[in-house]
């Protein structure tokens, strides 16, 4: 509209305007469920996350007091079944709501994604009866903070290399070692933790706060993901109770089962962040005039507009077929690869396009541009690089290991 | 206590006024359709706090097509009990009264609880309708209902203040701002919705007695002008020369 000449510093751009963008109606295939859902963790988001989610980001600090809310919405562990403090919802609510928690930011989606994926799924498949029941509730209902500590100092990319280690002893597990990269790990009250045991076969435990020789110092210094706290696990001869293992668990492919959920959520997530982005700078073109013109008349800007939006919907596209897929039982942990990777990669490409879009604004707080761009970068690495993922799709289709 | 909340459907705050062909109906193509806020918010919401602390049951009423359905199941995701549909359109005030009067009548409810007007037509006919065909006291635009034993307590604006009623019940309500805090549905919430009864019953006959004649929008915006605020000259040259106000 003409008569909106100029965004000013202050206005009402910090108020969240959010709409939602669906070009080829692709929540015509999502049940009543999905999109009562979507509704809801949006307005959600709307109430509690956007008005202080550029102040904490600033300060680099987690806004902890969200987890009660993230649970009472139901946002932890979802598609878990009801008596384990889940949702007893479908893959496709999982995503959808994971897409709009990262709409708001990327940070609290990881505080979900973490708490349901990482922590209540690996105690809900590979957990004894009595851990599911001692554990899940609190876990959903957000009593208890979760960490899932997988990557080591010297081993992201190749967890295969993990040097932490479990010794046996009588009715007890020592355990050794430290990881690093560990999304809550400072604020949590349990921790997965997968290490080596005697046979060097990789075993996971959960290790509760205050256990002798534990501790979790937190990670400065971090210019993304800065409303999420991310911190180290240090065990120095931790004894951990047998009843404390996971006994179902055997292997590396336990968490990477876990990974293949939470990267599946993370599928979806990132999608979240576009539309943010996108959104943000469609308003943003229509409204700032230059040369007399709305700059969204310009050939250049509609280029990028127009390209946004047609990522943005191929995405959705992958996140929904990944979403049946997923229901059904079939979507591979290669398929899951290939979403993540495309979808986070679109994310970042659409943060830095509409960061341009908004000109000078763009780098300013005023707009979730450049926080979104900030924490794509982290999402880009974590659950498996951007490379890796490409890795794991080449040697699926060709059958050739690249990483032998 | 046996609660009734009448919920409607409007378009969403965002949506894109338009009218079909000769402004003879609402052009409803591409809009997106929310519960009427007043209805969610407050009334149902209310309704819901009372059933906490007393006990009792929250049923919600609406009269619409199938095309409703979504938002009645968010009234059941974000707590009533039970739900009836009324299947016709709501063609205006007075049908939609006749029809929410003539089910309410079958059971007996201690409370009746409406939004104090839609946010598209603005009307706020259908709850003091609604209480005239009940042969029920009315209190309109009211913040707040507390229960002092077996009598309602409504506090209601007026002008420069607030009034504090007491009535009997039962009684038909319509709720303001105020009287309660929006909930968002959980997703247990929404998944029990799925499991709750949704009755849906036939209209009964009533004669129409109104004709939408014709919808017109408002003039266009003209631009906007903006004037430093020093140039206090120029404002007054414009009120009198283009404005011609002054
Ligand atoms: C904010 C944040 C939160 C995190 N949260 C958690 C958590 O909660 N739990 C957890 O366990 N971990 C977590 N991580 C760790 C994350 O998963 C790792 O950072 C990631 O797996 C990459 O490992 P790395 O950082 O050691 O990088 P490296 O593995 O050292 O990789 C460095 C570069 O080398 C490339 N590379 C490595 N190997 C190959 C190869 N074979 N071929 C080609 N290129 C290769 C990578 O793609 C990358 O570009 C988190 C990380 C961050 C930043």
């Amino acid at each position: 509209m003409a008569h909106t000449t100029s965004i000013q510093k202050g206005s009402t751009a910090k108020q969240d305007r959010f709409q939602f963008h669906d070009y080829y109606l692709v929540e015509e295939l999502l049940s009543e469920e999905h999109r009562m859902a979507r509704a809801a963790v949006r307005d959600w988001v709307k109430q509690e996350v956007s008005p202080i989610i550029e102040d904490y980001a600033e300060r680099a600090e987690c806004p902890v007091h969200l987890f009660k809310g993230l649970a009472e919405i139901g946002a932890f562990g979802p598609s878990l079944p009801v008596e384990y403090g889940g949702g007893g919802m479908d893959e496709i609510a999982y995503g959808v709501i994971m897409q709009e928690l990262e709409r708001g930011d990327s940070g609290i989606r990881s505080m979900a994604s973490v708490q349901g994926s990482l922590v209540m799924y690996p105690i809900f498949r590979y957990g004894s009866e009595e851990q599911k029941r001692k554990y899940l509730p609190k876990l959903g209902s957000g009593e208890f903070i979760g960490c899932f500590g997988l990557t080591e100092p010297d081993h992201g990319s190749n967890p295969a290399g993990m040097t932490s280690t479990l010794r046996k002893d009588a009715d007890a597990y020592i355990l050794n070692g430290a990881k690093m990269w560990i999304t809550n790990s400072p604020i949590a009250d349990i921790a997965v933790v997968w290490a080596r045991d005697d046979e060097g076969k990789i075993r996971g435990v959960i290790v509760e706060k205050g256990m002798k020789g534990f501790s979790a110092p937190e990670i400065h210094g971090k210019w993304s993901l800065r409303a999420s706290i991310t911190g180290e696990l240090v065990f120095e001869d931790v004894r951990v109770p047998k009843e404390n293992l996971l006994p179902e668990a055997e292997g590396l492919k336990a968490p990477l089962s876990c990974l293949s959920k939470a990267r599946y959520g993370i599928a979806w997530g990132a999608i979240g962040a576009a539309l943010d982005c996108y959104d943000s700078a469609l308003r943003y073109a229509k409204e700032r005039i230059q040369f007399g013109k709305p700059i969204g008349q310009f050939q250049l800007t509609q280029k990028k507009l127009a390209e946004m939006i047609t990522e943005i919907t191929k995405a959705q596209l992958l996140a929904w077929r990944l979403g049946v897929l997923a229901n059904e039982g079939r979507a591979s942990a290669a398929q899951i690869s290939m979403a993540k990777r495309n979808n986070v990669y679109m994310a970042l490409q659409i943060a830095r396009e509409a960061r341009q879009i908004h000109g000078g604004m763009g780098i300013t707080n005023e707009y979730p541009i450049m926080r979104h761009m900030m924490n794509l970068e982290t999402v880009l690495t974590y659950e498996g690089t951007h490379d890796i993922h490409l890795l794991i799709t080449g040697q699926d289709i060709t059958g050739l290991s690249a990483f032998k | 206590m046996k609660i009734l909340v009448c919920i409607s459907r409007v378009p969403d705050t965002e949506a894109r006024v338009a009218f079909t062909a000769e402004g003879s109906a609402f052009d409803e193509s591409g809009v997106t359709f929310i519960m009427n806020p007043y209805d969610e918010w407050y009334a149902l919401v209310r309704a819901l706090e009372l059933k906490e602390s007393l006990g009792g049951s929250v049923t919600v009423v609406h009269v619409g097509t199938a095309a409703s359905d979504p938002i009645i199941r968010k009234a059941l995701a974000i707590g009533a009990d039970d739900a009836v549909r009324i299947d016709a359109e709501a063609s205006s005030a007075d049908f939609t009264a006749r029809q929410l009067a003539a089910f309410a009548k079958s059971e007996n409810y201690d409370l009746i609880l409406c939004g104090k007007e839609t946010i598209d037509y603005n009307g706020a006919e259908v709850p003091g309708m609604l209480a005239e065909l009940l042969g029920l006291p009315f209190v309109s635009h009211a913040e707040k209902l507390e229960m002092e034993g077996q009598k309602f307590v409504l506090t209601r604006p007026v002008t420069g203040g607030t009034e504090v009623v007491e009535v009997e019940g039962p009684l038909v309500v319509s709720a303001a701002k105020g009287m309660a805090e929006q909930r968002i549905p959980n997703m247990r919430g929404i998944m029990m919705a799925k499991r709750k009864p949704l009755k849906v019953v036939p209209p009964v006959e009533v004669e129409e007695k109104v004709q939408f004649v014709h919808f017109e929008l408002p003039p266009a915006k003209k631009e906007v002008k903006l004037i430093d605020p020093e140039n206090m000259d120029e404002l007054v040259r414009l009120l009198h020369e283009e404005a011609k106000v002054i």
